[in-house]
């Protein structure tokens, strides 16, 4: 990651975890484009694995383990060593070994957008697979696009409620993300 | 669910963190030293003549070599926990224990005559030694392993070995306080084995509960 790249997404990282909602959605549309370049270079004889998938669960695992990167450090080492670890678990779940070095080719990437996707992903069966009250929150704000706030009208909720309705809902969903049953 | 409508969703819950790993790691750490503490002293205890021993160089640095195990072992596990924070010259950390046992070991052999090694080796404890660093190992393990969990370790069975070593080294510091055979031989000889099974064990735990 070219150093200006790293320092404009630190930043907006150190506003996202001060609380900064539209810093942190800046910052993790950046990101997917970074790990979606990464995911489809590594998986280009795929075996089956989609790379949006990875994106997807590379990001939830950001979100879910941030409290993990230091603030005074650079962030593009910490985003590629998840990436890594999450296209070696895909490959893991698969039975297959992979090693991947991903830093030699790191600063030729550029960001790239997503394809059109088919709709039975890997996240849409984890969202399936969720509680009742968890799901519709969930879906109120990510398919739907509503606030905390609207959702908590929508759906006749404390807007407290909604907020750990969707943390453990996001937990959940990685929690059980490649895991078919 | 598209991967702009997943952003959404994690947007939204910026709000929501959880502490620090490092931090999570250094409250683990010093409740698995107390823990341990208070378990030795309901069970085996310091042995009797422990101020004459603490007067001699042989009892003073097996804490030399267990807690720096330990030490450098927590070094180690806050690297590993955290993605990408790994530094190649981290893993030469963990030789310096061992190093310094080896030359303990190399200066016992001159200060020692030939016909005593194989005794002293053998020593009165050895079983003891087997014994009790695991159990003492057990309840550091119990309280680390769930902040390793808390971390992302992309290398689970690693990160679990070194959390393994780091509650073994505070297991076996521990144990050291009660062992009365003091000789580099014998902590070559012994100690390393009851480490190893903790390792062991606790790499294979991890690779079931630590994987995020």
């Amino acid at each position: 990651m070219r150093p200006e790249v790293d320092q404009r997404l630190s930043e907006l990282m150190r506003k996202a975890l001060a609380g900064d909602e539209a810093a942190y959605g800046t910052f993790l549309r950046e990101i997917a484009g970074v790990v979606r370049a990464v995911a489809r270079r590594r998986l280009n004889s795929g075996g089956g694995i989609d790379p949006e998938d990875i994106v997807q669960e590379t990001l939830l695992a950001i979100h879910l383990k941030r409290h993990t990167w230091r603030a005074s450090e650079k962030i593009g080492p910490w985003v590629y060593a998840i990436t890594r670890y999450k296209i070696v678990d895909a490959y893991r779940r698969r039975g297959q070994q992979v090693t991947i070095d991903i830093d030699t080719i790191i600063d030729t990437l550029e960001s790239e957008p997503p394809k059109d996707a088919p709709s039975e992903r890997e996240i849409t069966l984890a969202l399936e697979g969720l509680t009742g009250g968890q799901k519709q929150v969930v879906k109120s704000i990510s398919v739907d696009g509503r606030s905390i706030r609207e959702t908590a009208q929508n759906l006749g909720m404390k807007e407290t409620a909604v907020r750990v309705a969707l943390h453990r809902g996001l937990n959940a969903i990685a929690a059980r993300f490649g895991k078919r049953t | 669910m598209k991967t702009d409508e997943l952003i959404n969703a994690l947007a939204a819950d910026a709000g929501r963190q959880k502490r620090p790993v490092e931090v999570v790691l250094d409250w683990s750490t010093l409740a698995a030293c107390i823990a341990a503490a208070v378990i030795f002293v309901l069970t085996i205890g310091p042995r009797p003549d422990i101020s004459e021993a603490a007067t001699t160089g042989r009892f003073l640095f097996k804490f030399v070599v267990t807690a720096g195990l330990a030490a450098s072992a927590f070094w180690v596990l806050l690297r590993l926990s955290r993605p990408g924070a790994l530094r190649r010259g981290d893993w030469g950390l963990l030789l310096i224990a061992p190093v310094l046992l080896l030359l303990a070991v190399l200066a016992e052999f001159i200060s020692v005559p030939q016909a005593q090694w194989a005794a002293t080796a053998t020593g009165q404890n050895s079983l003891n030694c087997l014994t009790w660093i695991p159990l003492f190992s057990i309840a550091p393990l119990a309280l680390l392993l769930p902040a390793l969990r808390h971390g992302a370790p992309t290398r689970p069975a690693l990160a679990g070995a070194v959390t393994g070593l780091l509650a073994a080294g505070i297991g076996a510091t521990f144990y050291a306080a009660n062992c009365t055979d003091d000789s580099p031989l014998f902590v070559v000889t012994w100690y390393p084995i009851g480490i190893a099974f903790v390792v062991g064990v606790a790499s294979v735990i991890a690779t079931f509960i630590a994987r995020w």
